[in-house]
């Protein structure tokens, strides 16, 4: 801190600073409890099984007993050392035993903070707070996150973090318990869950999702038991192989995901509200047992991006994700509509975007044909070539079922062709990719930050190129997929004036481009 | 892109086939009687290895191009494949030289300008020592006039 002593002569002397310097916070000592009940969650089953396998031999118990205990001080160790302060330029965290590590992220370079409670945390009131910035996220980082504080103090940090030079001076406790009620200023809806939405909990298959990972995990149980169900039933299933057998099976699997979807749908956006709130973010908040509330400064959103999964997408619907800086790839956080409506997901786009007309809703320019030879054949070939090893090296009702699939497999490359388009309008370049889950993206032209311009052998031979606009948000690249070169090479000279214009030299494509320019 | 670079371009080639030829080489040697498809599976890494080595550095080289102006850095790399890349100076966020074991007994180096986007990083191969030095003085320079946090 500087004193007016250091002020430089001549200068008039700084207002003086009442401030006083904040001080350093530890975690919510609750944490010391609803740590080990997260964690203690997820250690249940292993704990179980080592205490009542076997014959009851000393060591289980020991074993068991070690790993609650090691659960307990890790969770007091991480505790005691973690402490996390907020100055008037950086939020900082020290934490670590081992290896210390000191965080800081200054404060306006701040974009996001998510605050998560699960439901560990919300029995006793607290709530993590992930703090993102500008940068793009090394994956398997964190970020900054503070893990955890009351829910009163995550909202009281919300507000002062992402509320540039107008902090609010509330009274900081180190609990947060006696702090003063925030104020809570007005905020704008913009959309919320409406169980009419239910109806796409089916389509977006999330059920089958949820089966796949519960068979995952009780199968690495079923391992730890010394029980091998899924190699048995293979084998079982190699020695008599049934067409009556595999409907079953299919039948049982699509019943079951229908039934488990609605469940999950419900788990992930109960309470789903999407706000503009008063200091210029746009904050989604849902969830039954987690609940989740992410803010994203409006200024750094770069974009939305309208996700159509296959069945979504006969049913009309479609969910839509933020294109923005800061955010986590954990758990879906730059959602910012479930699956609902197309409409719904357009309106949303146009209030998020403060746009006049939605920017993927633009009339979009097809792709030439050679794009629709190539999109056939990247899909068909793999399924020909499976088929061909599976009928020279394996069994002889092997290779029909790829064979069978080829059809389906051409569909989707023909959809696929359908699917891809770009448009520009005055802020957005708009691209739209994939059948699957089909994708069309909104980017701020303003936020495109680079071109990454790819021609394979067979794009150069059939005059196409794929244009990859990289961005400081989202994936960090959008591509435009086997577009024409000339109009490729226009449209990213159009999109970003001046920046490829000069490299547009002594090249025959280039003269083309400039040609249709 | 200095003409030492064919020459670079071909020791990594050559060191890549090579890594994967003399296993085979030595097992078919030590093996009595090995079996015809390790013979065939050998000789085809040789051909195309040879054929590989022989042919993708010049053809690359043929392709390199780079280019800085006082807005942008530019690319262009690969052979078969080709790819373009451009990123203006305005958004540069780190300048980084690095050289690999071929690249030092040939005295060349390799400058990477990397963007916020974790998808932009435009890699400039094959560059003379004090071409290298002086490409990075030049753009730290022009990337430090620039206010903003590039992103």
């Amino acid at each position: 801190m500087s004193t007016p002593a250091e002020v430089p002569a001549g200068l008039p002397a700084a207002p003086e600073f009442v401030e006083p310097l904040p001080e350093w916070h530890r975690l919510h000592v609750r944490m010391l409890v609803v740590r080990p009940l997260n964690e203690g969650i997820a250690m249940l089953v292993p704990i179980l099984v080592l205490l009542f396998t076997g014959n009851g031999e000393k060591w289980r118990l020991f074993a068991s007993g070690a790993t609650v205990a090691a659960i307990l001080v890790f969770s007091y160790l991480i505790w005691r050392t973690t402490r996390y302060r907020i100055t008037d330029d950086q939020v900082e965290l020290h934490t670590g035993l081992l290896t210390r590590k000191q965080l800081a992220v200054p404060r306006d370079r701040i974009r996001t903070v998510d605050l998560t409670s699960k439901p560990g945390h919300r029995i006793f009131g607290l709530s993590a707070v992930r703090i993102g910035t500008g940068q793009q996220d090394v994956p398997g980082t964190d970020g900054l996150t503070l893990d955890a504080v009351t829910q009163q103090e995550a909202e009281r940090l919300r507000l002062l973090l992402l509320q540039k030079g107008v902090a609010p001076r509330a009274a900081t406790t180190a609990e947060g318990e006696h702090a003063e009620p925030v104020p809570l200023p007005e905020s704008e809806v913009i959309s919320q869950l409406d169980l009419k939405w239910l109806k796409f909990a089916p389509l977006s298959l999330s059920g089958l999702v949820a089966i796949g990972a519960l068979f995952g995990v009780l199968s690495n149980y079923a391992d730890d038991l010394g029980l091998h169900p899924v190699q048995d039933l293979w084998e079982w299933l190699f020695e008599n192989p049934s067409l009556a057998l595999f409907a079953v099976f299919l039948v049982v699997l699509a019943v079951a995901g229908l039934v488990l979807s609605i469940p999950l749908y419900i788990l992930q956006f109960w309470n789903y509200r999407l706000t503009r709130e008063p200091d210029g973010t746009v904050r989604v908040q849902r969830g039954l047992l987690t609940t989740r509330s992410v803010s994203v400064e409006e200024q750094r959103l770069r974009g939305v991006d309208i996700q159509e999964p296959l069945l979504v997408r006969a049913g009309k619907g479609a969910k839509l994700a933020a294109v923005t800086t800061g955010l986590g790839s954990k758990g879906e956080s730059n959602l910012l509509l479930p699956p609902a409506p197309l409409s719904v997901a357009h309106q949303v786009s146009r209030d998020v975007l403060k746009v006049g007309n939605d920017p993927t809703t633009l009339r979009l320019r097809k792709h030439p044909f050679a794009a629709l030879r190539r999109s056939m054949l990247r899909h068909v070939v793999p399924w020909v070539v499976i088929a061909t090893g599976l009928a020279i090296w394996a069994p002889s009702w092997a290779w029909p079922i790829p064979v069978a699939i080829i059809p389906f497999a051409a569909l989707v490359g023909w959809d696929n062709y359908r699917s891809l388009g770009n448009a520009l309008d005055e802020r957005y370049l708009v691209t739209r990719n994939n059948s699957l889950v089909r994708s069309t993206v909104a980017l701020q032209r303003t936020g495109i930050i680079g071109w990454r311009i790819q021609r394979s052998f067979f794009q150069r031979r059939s005059g196409l190129m794929t244009i990859g606009a990289t961005t400081a948000a989202g994936a960090g690249i959008y591509h435009v997929t086997d577009v024409g070169e000339s109009h490729g090479l226009a449209l990213a000279d159009e999109a970003v004036p001046d920046l490829l214009r000069p490299f547009l030299v002594d090249s025959t494509v280039d003269d083309q481009a400039e040609r249709n320019a | 892109m200095s003409p030492k670079s064919v020459l670079l371009w071909t020791m990594q080639a050559a060191f890549f086939w090579l890594v994967l030829f003399v296993p085979q080489l030595v097992v078919f040697l030590l093996v009595d009687e090995p079996p015809t498809w390790e013979f065939v599976l050998m000789i085809a890494t040789l051909v195309v290895g040879i054929v590989h080595t022989a042919v993708e550095p010049s053809w690359r080289y043929r392709v390199h191009r780079w280019e800085t102006t006082p807005d942008a850095v530019y690319t262009l790399s690969g052979w078969l494949s080709q790819e373009w890349r451009v990123a203006p100076v305005s958004r540069i966020q780190t300048i980084d030289t690095k050289r690999g074991p071929f690249q030092q007994m040939l005295g060349l180096s390799t400058v990477t300008v990397t963007t916020a986007s974790a998808a932009g990083p435009v890699e400039i191969e094959g560059l003379e020592h004090e071409v290298a030095q002086r490409l990075v003085v030049e753009l730290t320079n022009t990337t430090q006039a620039t206010p903003g946090d590039a992103t």
